[in-house]
């Protein structure tokens, strides 16, 4: 992402490129088909929303981009390779995600979370391993001096933060947000927000989130997907996708809630 | 592969020297062992060549936040004379310029730290203690009540509880039970022999294996089935706060929690410590059948007369005693484990060996106690 030639490719291939995904759960005997034939393709240097109602597979979505869940039909591609590949040795290169719990190792301190995937390498000396751990700590926003605790002694925010910090120990240039904002007070939802911003205009990131907070979605995406009636029924930017005619649109970007919050709704940041 | 691997070549230029920067300079490229070695080679080089020595970035392929922390810290955590890279480049060694410190230290022990150590162990040795002490008046208290009103009791609990921690045991304790019976006839038959003591196998088997051994090897392995099981029960409770929901809605955790694993294990227990014995007889029935020819049937006639009844009451008493001991532990560890994983595994390894520790140490008292009953 650092490259200049990278950048400058006129038509970059899309980073995460999904056709035709079939996705099914088991439980209890009873079949339920999550996604049927959802195609969404996510371009370099978007920050992307995935909204929709509860229960419509969001969450699997991003768990299929991850290599978490294996497709049923279909194919998921990410950075040009199919998603299955990711959990093997070297992903935490490609892709950084934020678990909503944040998935803190709770057996290390901050400074081991955040160091475990260069550490898993090998190689790197101690000393450079520290410093670029105590960056990247402060580059998310936290003080120095909590590099020594436990993630059990740490706030909501913080952990979400020291979770944000390891997923992008290894810079990769795709990072995968579940509710990045579920269970932060307002002012730090607030603070986490223009964290995110800040980090996907700075390191040229591509985000891809799932979240229910409208602010979130106003504040920094760039383009909103709406996952319905199991599939994409709109990607496109948020000014675009309120004006959508569909019953799930007009609900949850025009109710009270709604209203309210597209007050905050300004031109996107520049990504690309 | 040629072109990602990261190197340094000084180059002499019209200006001075310059140090020419290729490859990926990334956390991933970088740990392989190989090109480690060649960075470091190439950057003493660079280094020796002096301040006045240009470097340039500009080939570089793609460079992350550890390439540009490499760099820093090779320059000595100043910007160098001369520096060609790209915006992004630069953008990146001025956040790692920026956010560089050195990490906080962990705390080294003094001597006053280890004797505040070893106060706080105290502290918890009394709480361990306390709580322990707590846990029985309670169940006391509880079993009062139960006694009081039994139709308000935790029936449903306590049945599931008995199917999980007895009936599911059955199959396993009977093969220990049963393998232990053979090794042990077999084992005696040929000392025995030498004696032309063949038919005494009864006595010594009949009395170790129902006084001593039934019962104390379907606790141990009962300990370790559902001792631990309890502890991760009522520890992942804890972490998920599901025992602060029961305090919230006033279910008192002793009654609900605590009573019926104590009751299902004073059931299950005796009874699986005669299914044991059961099992290790029938396997030293077969091995004394095997290796010294005596019939099953001499071997159930001689049993009944070379061991007393009272050895099995003795045998049940004190496996009443065991089952609600490795409940009472197994809850105890199990509540007072933080809301953390490695808390979780520290205290279900603490709830087996205990309650394993706990159950020979309590035999032992039985065998001293009871040392003139049914000998």
């Amino acid at each position: 992402m650092i490259s200049d030639s990278a950048v400058a490719a006129p038509s970059a291939p899309p980073i995460v490129q999904i056709s035709k995904l079939w996705s099914m759960f088991r439980t209890g005997g009873v079949e339920a088909i999550i996604h049927q034939d959802l195609d969404l393709s996510i371009a370099q240097g978007e920050c992307i929303s995935i909204v929709g109602g509860s229960g419509t597979g969001k969450t699997v979505l991003l768990r299929q981009m991850l290599g978490l869940e294996t497709p049923m039909r279909g194919s998921v591609t990410v950075l040009g390779r199919p998603a299955q590949e990711l959990t093997r040795a070297g992903s935490a290169s490609r892709v950084g995600m934020l678990f909503q719990h944040g998935a803190l190792y709770s057996a290390f301190t901050v400074l081991e979370n955040i160091a475990f995937p260069l550490r898993e390498l090998g190689g790197l000396p101690e000393d450079l391993v520290r410093d670029a751990v105590m960056v990247k700590l402060q580059m998310v926003g936290l003080d120095p001096l909590h590099a020594n605790k436990m993630p059990a002694d740490l706030s909501g925010g913080m952990i979400k933060r020291v979770a944000l910090a390891r997923a992008l120990i290894m810079d990769p240039p795709l990072l995968l947000l579940d509710e990045p904002t579920a269970g932060l007070d307002p002012d730090s939802a607030d603070a986490f927000c223009l964290l995110l911003r800040s980090l996907h205009t700075g390191l040229g990131l591509t985000v891809v989130m799932v979240t229910h907070d409208l602010d979130t979605i106003y504040e920094i995406s760039t383009r909103v997907a709406v996952v319905a009636e199991k599939h994409v029924i709109v990607n496109a930017p948020p000014k675009e996708v309120v004006a959508f005619d569909h019953p799930f649109v007009r609900d949850f970007f025009l109710g009270g809630r709604g209203l309210r919050a597209m007050e905050l709704l300004h031109p996107p940041p520049d990504a690309v | 592969m040629e072109e990602t691997l990261p190197r340094i070549v000084v180059e002499a230029a019209a200006e001075g020297r310059r140090a020419v920067l290729r490859g990926c300079w990334t956390a991933s490229e970088l740990a392989v062992a190989a090109s480690w070695a060649a960075v470091q080679t190439g950057m003493k080089t660079a280094l020796q060549a002096g301040t006045t020595c240009a470097w340039d970035l500009r080939p570089v392929e793609r460079m992350d936040h550890v390439g540009a922390q490499l760099l820093w810290n090779s320059w000595g955590r100043q910007w160098p004379h001369t520096l060609h890279a790209s915006p992004a480049q630069r953008a990146m060694l001025e956040r790692v310029a920026q956010f560089t410190v050195t990490p906080p230290r962990p705390q080294r022990l003094t001597a006053g730290d280890r004797y505040l150590r070893l106060g706080a162990w105290v502290m918890r040795m009394e709480s361990h203690i306390a709580d322990a002490l707590r846990l029985i008046g309670q169940l006391l208290l509880d079993s009062v009540q139960l006694l009081r009103s039994p139709s308000t009791g935790p029936w449903r609990d306590f049945s599931g509880h008995l199917y999980r921690i007895g009936a599911t045991a059955l199959p396993i304790t009977a093969l220990v039970g049963f393998l232990i019976g053979v090794v042990l006839a077999y084992l005696m038959s040929r000392q025995l022999r030498q004696f032309g003591a063949d038919a005494f196998i009864v006595n010594i088997l009949g009395v170790s294996l129902v006084r001593e051994l039934g019962p104390v090897l379907a606790a141990i392995l009962i300990a370790g089935r559902s001792g631990s099981a309890i502890t991760a029960q009522i520890g992942v409770m804890r972490v998920t706060e599901e025992l602060d929901a029961m305090k919230v809605m006033g279910i008192p955790r002793g009654y609900r929690l605590v009573m019926p694993r104590a009751m299902a294990l004073a059931v299950a227990m005796p009874l699986l410590a005669v299914w044991t014995t059961l099992a290790a007889l029938l396997g030293g029935m077969v091995a004394a059948d095997l290796a010294m020819g005596l019939t099953p049937a001499y071997f159930v006639t001689a049993l009944s007369k070379a061991v007393k009844v009272s050895n099995l009451w003795l045998a049940m008493g004190k496996s009443i005693v065991f089952g609600v001991m490795i409940a009472l532990i197994g809850c105890h560890y199990g509540l007072r484990i933080k809301p953390n994983t490695q808390s979780l595994g520290e205290g279900t390894t603490a709830s087996v060996v205990t309650s394993i520790t706990m159950v020979i140490l309590v035999d032992a008292m039985f065998a001293v106690v009871f040392k003139d009953v049914g000998l």
